[in-house]
């Protein structure tokens, strides 16, 4: 805002008789005046006009400032500084007070801009994942970490896959417990066509697609014919499968109870292992896990042996049968392994507390909001695979 | 499989309670399902004996009994009671229900009540009223000596506790009370007490004979005639067993033969010998004959079953079910007896084919003890004679006689390199021979002799589970899978990565993921097919019967569902499987995101007003994101026509990667389509191909092109053409853009409009073009160059430059 100081423009042989006699009084004057009609400026544009009075090209303090170059040396050193100094001042004052104006003006428009921001925003949909989904994604994390890759198979099986190759042959005792969903055809090797009753084919597929040694997990659809408050015809499992050279049953035991204590996330996870029989193992066991009611809900954890607890079974496992690994061109005598199998939908309603299994399949939003998980609330090892209540979507 | 404690401890010498037997079932793989005793459903009735019977007076079927019940029962005086039963009479002595005790068969709860102004206190009982027989036509009778007041569970021998146990497919053995006191006493829960068959003399040669017809079907039948037997009620400890295994008592014949099936595990079968015409004979049925089986119900058999018949037509389906025809009655005096072997192959097709469930079946499916068949034959021939009489003929055998039992080749070390479970040598021994496995150790490697009634047993990992599961499978320490070598790997494939993130991404755009059934109803599958259905045979309902060829029939009606509950907006998104053919006859089952948008897009609100519904843009625009989720090229995709005649045909189209690869199809669902879901309004979808979106190319690295923005400002400049109403807007933004490739950066559509000063019949587009300088700053003449090529090749569309 300060005008140029001093002038090379000014004739410096010229003075003002005026200054010459009162400079000080003139000056002490015109500040006093510049001042008070600075202060008392309302507006921007008042303020302007006091500037172009004073500061302006033919302002009182400007032309003062013109006769400078008209005095002699001495002269002017004495009323350069004084004059300049004036301007100066003048100059700030008038700085100072645009700033309050503006200020006072921006507080104003401000003022006038206010909204009322307890109205709502436009609502936005929320989106969600669905707990299968979910958990089959804790599923993948946590044996990743084991070395599991994640492999899958038609759902839509032959019976050779689905049966047969599992050391279930036709007429098999077994396969009438499956209460399999048949279609009326037959694949081009008159292998009758039917829905996969397990994910078990997928480890036929996977060992006789790579041979071994295999670590897959299968998650998927499966199907029985076979519909009551706790059984859908349509639900989801997941296999595993580990063949190598020295796999034991001391093995299955770690794997289960490492896979378990890390998708509940507790320590306190107790397996009970019960000797039982599937075909396509040998030794097979079911397992059951320890768990206690609180507030009517089962809670994971504890041994089912202690007061107020009991057993859940929650897998099939074993150790993969002889007849299984030759059926897939491998030398049982040089491979042996473990596999087990497990209800994902069973595994999520034990995890986040769903009663009823038939609504996991009605596409229901109230229930996909209540029990969904949030896009973003993806499973990772580092951020914990679980998702605690309260964070869901 | 039903048993009491004293019908186990009839076969192991044990001092365990029914607590720690029940927890050693589970321990050695017998699943025990459940543990009750029936006395405690018959507290409340007790043995009374009826002092006066007289005529109701306002009823003439009913009679006012006068009842003791002992000296506990309403302070020792006489109870009374209303009756309708006929038998009901003065000296009688029976069960009597008092006020507070639950009726077995009904559950309900008796109470003091007046009957036609008479009143009850309490009810003589009938054994169905007890759940403990048929019998229905009188109330229970019971012999005179019976102490009165006494509790009548106590003397029916029901206070027993009874074990309910879950029997694997594989034990046949376990099928019968014998077996389980085995593998409970190799658990070391007692002694087995061995069979003892009885000694026969037979007094008179066999009265009819039995061939075999079908050797395959049926290896040997062994037999015998009893003559002069008495059909009457089986003894009350036998009856009472039966109950406990959930079986209603017959007839002392009937009763004995489910009794040592029950026992050993070994159905055997009586026919009347007056029914029968000529010899028996197991044979295949003949297509289309039909038997009325003991369950009072007809089977129609087909070529292939196999029977049991005799001159004048089918007797028994072998191995499943007798037939009421040659079955035992009151009457019955000789019997023939025939103990058999069917091959469970046939057995287990049979009976599904007829789905026939029965004891029989479920015991011959798994296979039964070829050397046990002169062993049940005399049990059954000692009991039958003990209890009815008669005496027995010598016995027939045809058919083949049994092999000797199989050897298995074992290598101790294998329970604990496969078993993972250390366990001394002399424990693995001892362990085969309390299961009654011959063990000849020779060496490193032992000879296992397999008993008759295991044809479970085939290998050695077999051997390795006996053993593991008798020792115990809590004694297996877990042992860290060892890690594999290396760092982490994805452990997903491509395509389930790409799964992955159109699933996230669809979420984060806030649609809610559901999971709907693969089958469908025919009708909604068949609007939706391209290609002959997948149906099933055997569906558990008609709605459920043809596997989906879209995602979006299930979304639709879950849609529908959702707005029938008032729901204002739904974005529904699933992904999975649709189910097409291949050519080899198996499935092509591909990975597919089907979306559905109805209702309100948004909805009414205070910034813009009314509720706006979903347009086809909506779908568009998911699924160009979702594309893009997916790393599909979206740049490149051309929108085509044909999205299906599911979709209004103005309102919808595809994506297309190439005029062939289709990657989604989008758009307003047809109003017809919408009809059949019972959708009112406009409904919006997608489907997705994922399977169909080019897979990233394997082995790019992961460092990206270096960035190198351009060194000059980039130009934009506007153009309005006018077009004919039908210019797709798609095509001119193309014409566009390919008119000067080296330096249209981007042409993208900002207004349409038609009407006042556009001709009729024609629109007005106006396309904001993005011009990238490249080496040096445009000129005027640059600039002007670039804008005819761009009329030019607009005009090629029939585009007129807007003056």
């Amino acid at each position: 805002m300060a005008l140029p100081f001093g002038s090379t423009l000014l004739d410096s042989g010229l003075s003002l008789p005026i200054l010459d006699k009162e400079p000080m009084a003139d000056t002490d004057q015109i500040r006093t005046d510049a001042l008070a009609r600075i202060a008392s400026a309302a507006s921007a544009e008042a303020l302007d006009r006091v500037r172009v009075a004073f500061l302006g090209k033919q302002g009182e303090i400007s032309l003062l400032l013109k006769t400078l170059g008209r005095m002699d040396a001495a002269e002017r050193q004495r009323a350069g500084p004084l004059l300049n100094g004036l301007r100066t001042e003048v100059a700030d004052a008038i700085a100072a007070r645009k700033e309050v104006i503006d200020s006072a003006a921006m507080d104003r428009q401000l003022a006038n801009e206010a909204i009322d921001l307890s109205l709502p925003v436009l609502p936005e949909a929320v989106g969600c994942v669905h707990p299968v989904s979910q958990v089959m994604d804790e599923l993948a994390e946590i044996f990743a970490d084991l070395g599991f890759l994640v492999a899958s198979g038609p759902e839509i099986e032959d019976d050779w896959h689905n049966f047969t190759a599992l050391n279930m042959p036709e007429s098999h005792p077994a396969r009438a417990m499956h209460d399999t969903f048949y279609f009326p055809d037959q694949d081009a090797q008159g292998r009758d066509m039917l829905l996969r009753t397990h994910t078990s084919p997928v480890q036929i597929r996977a060992m006789v697609a790579d041979g071994a040694p295999v670590r897959i997990i299968a998650p998927g659809r499966t199907y029985r014919s076979d519909s009551d408050a706790t059984h859908t015809p349509m639900f989801h499992q997941v296999e595993g499968l580990v063949i190598d050279r020295d796999i034991h049953m001391g093995h299955l035991k770690w794997t289960l109870e490492t896979f378990l204590k890390a998708f509940f996330e507790r320590d306190d996870i107790v397996l009970r292992l019960r000797p039982s029989y599937f075909p396509f193992t040998e030794p097979s066991a079911e397992v059951d896990v320890g768990f206690s009611f609180q507030n009517g809900r089962r809670v994971i954890g504890g041994s089912g042996d202690t007061a107020g607890h009991g057993w859940l079974e929650v897998l099939g496992s074993g150790m993969v049968n002889r007849r299984v690994i030759d059926a897939c061109d491998l030398d049982p005598d040089e491979w042996q392994g473990f596999a087990f199998g497990c209800g994902i939908d069973r595994l999520a309603m034990l995890k986040y507390g769903m009663s009823d299994l038939r609504s996991f399949f009605d596409g229901d939003l109230r229930w996909l909001r209540h029990y969904g998980f949030a896009a973003l609330d993806v499973p990772t090892l580092a951020g914990g695979v679980g998702s605690r209540a309260g964070a869901a979507a | 499989m039903k048993f009491s404690l004293s019908w186990l401890k009839d076969h192991l010498e044990t001092d365990a309670t029914a607590t720690q037997i029940a927890a050693k079932l589970t321990a050695i793989g017998l699943e025990l399902e459940g543990m009750t005793n029936p006395a405690e459903g018959l507290a409340g009735f007790r043995v009374a004996r009826v002092l006066t019977a007289e005529k109701h007076p306002d009823a003439d079927k009913l009679q006012v009994l006068r009842v003791d019940a002992g000296p506990d029962a309403n302070g020792g005086d006489p109870l009374t009671v209303v009756c309708g039963a006929p038998n009901a009479r003065a000296g009688m002595t029976g069960v009597l229900g008092l006020p507070g005790a639950v009726v077995p068969a009904t559950g309900m709860e008796m109470r003091k009540t007046a009957i036609r102004g008479v009143e009850s206190s309490g009810m003589m009982c009938s054994s169905r009223e007890l759940d403990l027989g048929d019998d229905h036509d009188g109330i229970v009778e019971l012999p005179d000596d019976v102490p009165v007041g006494m509790a009548y569970a106590d003397y029916a021998l029901l206070d027993d506790p009874v074990f309910d146990v879950s029997i694997t497919p594989n034990r046949p053995d376990c099928m019968g009370v014998h077996g389980i006191a085995r593998d409970l006493a190799a658990a070391g829960l007692g002694r087995l007490k061995p069979i003892a068959p009885p000694v026969i003399a037979p007094t008179h040669p066999p009265a009819t004979g039995i061939r075999i017809e079908a050797a395959e079907g049926c290896s040997a039948v062994l037999g015998r005639t009893i003559r002069g037997v008495c059909n009457g009620s089986s003894p009350g400890w036998m009856q009472a067993r039966l109950i406990s295994a959930g079986q209603r008592p017959i007839s002392a014949l009937v009763d004995i033969t489910n009794y040592v099936m029950l026992t050993y595990g070994r159905p055997s079968h009586v026919y009347d010998l007056a029914t029968l015409s000529g010899e028996l004979v197991v044979r295949p049925a003949r297509q289309g004959e039909t038997v009325l089986a003991l369950n009072d119900r007809e089977y129609v058999l087909e070529d292939g079953m196999l029977v049991i018949a005799d001159d004048h037509g089918v007797h028994d389906i072998a191995g499943i079910m007798g037939g009421a025809r040659s079955g035992c009655t009151e009457a019955t005096s000789d019997v023939f007896l025939e103990v058999a072997l069917f091959d469970p192959v046939r057995v287990a097709q049979t009976g599904r084919a007829l789905n026939l469930v029965s004891d029989a079946r479920s015991r011959f499916e798994r296979g039964l003890d070829p050397l046990f068949l002169p062993i049940a034959l005399d049990i059954l021939t000692g009991m039958i004679v003990q209890i009815c009489g008669g005496e027995a003929s010598e016995a027939i055998f045809v058919g083949q006689t049994p092999e000797e039992g199989r050897t298995i080749s074992f290598d101790p070390g294998l329970v604990v390199s496969l078993g993972g479970l250390a366990i001394p040598v002399d424990e693995q021994e001892a362990i085969l021979d309390r299961l009654e496995f011959v063990v000849t150790r020779s060496g490193a490697r032992w000879t296992v002799g397999v008993p008759g009634w295991r044809p479970d047993i085939d290998g050695a990992p077999d051997l390795v589970e006996e053993i593991i599961r008798i020792a115990g499978l809590d004694r297996i320490p877990s042992v860290p899978l060892p890690r594999l070598e290396g760092v982490a790997r994805p452990t997903a494939t491509p395509l389930q990565r790409q799964e992955r993130k159109v699933r996230r991404a669809a979420a984060a755009r806030g649609n809610c993921e559901a999971v709907t059934w693969s089958f469908l109803p025919p009708a909604l599958a068949q609007a939706f097919a391209t290609q002959p259905l997948w149906v099933l045979a055997n569906p558990i309902s008609e709605d459920m019967k043809a596997m989906r060829p879209s995602l979006l029939p299930g979304l639709l009606a879950a849609a529908q569902r959702n707005l029938a509950r008032g729901a204002r907006s739904v974005r529904l998104f699933e992904i999975g499987r649709r189910y097409l053919r291949a050519d080899d006859g198996t499935s092509a089952e591909r990975l597919t995101l089907g979306l559905v948008l109805a209702g309100d897009r948004t909805l009414r609100n205070w910034q813009t007003g009314k509720a706006v519904m979903f347009d086809a843009f909506d779908a568009k625009a998911e699924a160009l994101a979702l594309l893009d989720a997916a790393g599909a090229p979206t740049a490149n995709l051309q929108v085509m026509e044909e999205a299906g005649e599911q979709f209004h045909p103005g309102r919808s189209a595809t994506l297309r990667l190439g005029p062939k690869n289709v990657l989604a199809r989008f758009g307003a669902i047809h109003p017809r389509t919408a009809q059949q879901f019972d959708l009112a309004g406009p409904v919006m979808a997608v489907e997705l191909f994922i399977d169909a979106i080019p897979a990233a190319k394997a082995g790019k690295g992961f460092a990206r092109a270096a960035f190198a923005p351009p060194a000059l400002q980039a130009v934009l400049r506007d153009f309005a053409f006018l077009v004919s109403e039908d210019t797709a807007a798609g095509d001119l933004v193309r014409a566009v853009r390919a008119a000067d490739k080296q330096h249209i950066v981007e042409a993208r559509v900002f207004d349409q409009f038609s009407g006042a000063g556009v001709p009729d019949g024609q629109k007005s587009l106006a396309v904001e073009v993005t011009l990238q300088p490249q080496g040096a700053s445009f000129t005027d003449n640059d600039l002007t160059a670039i804008s005819d090529s761009i009329v030019a090749a607009a005009s090629k569309l029939g585009a007129v430059l807007r003056g």
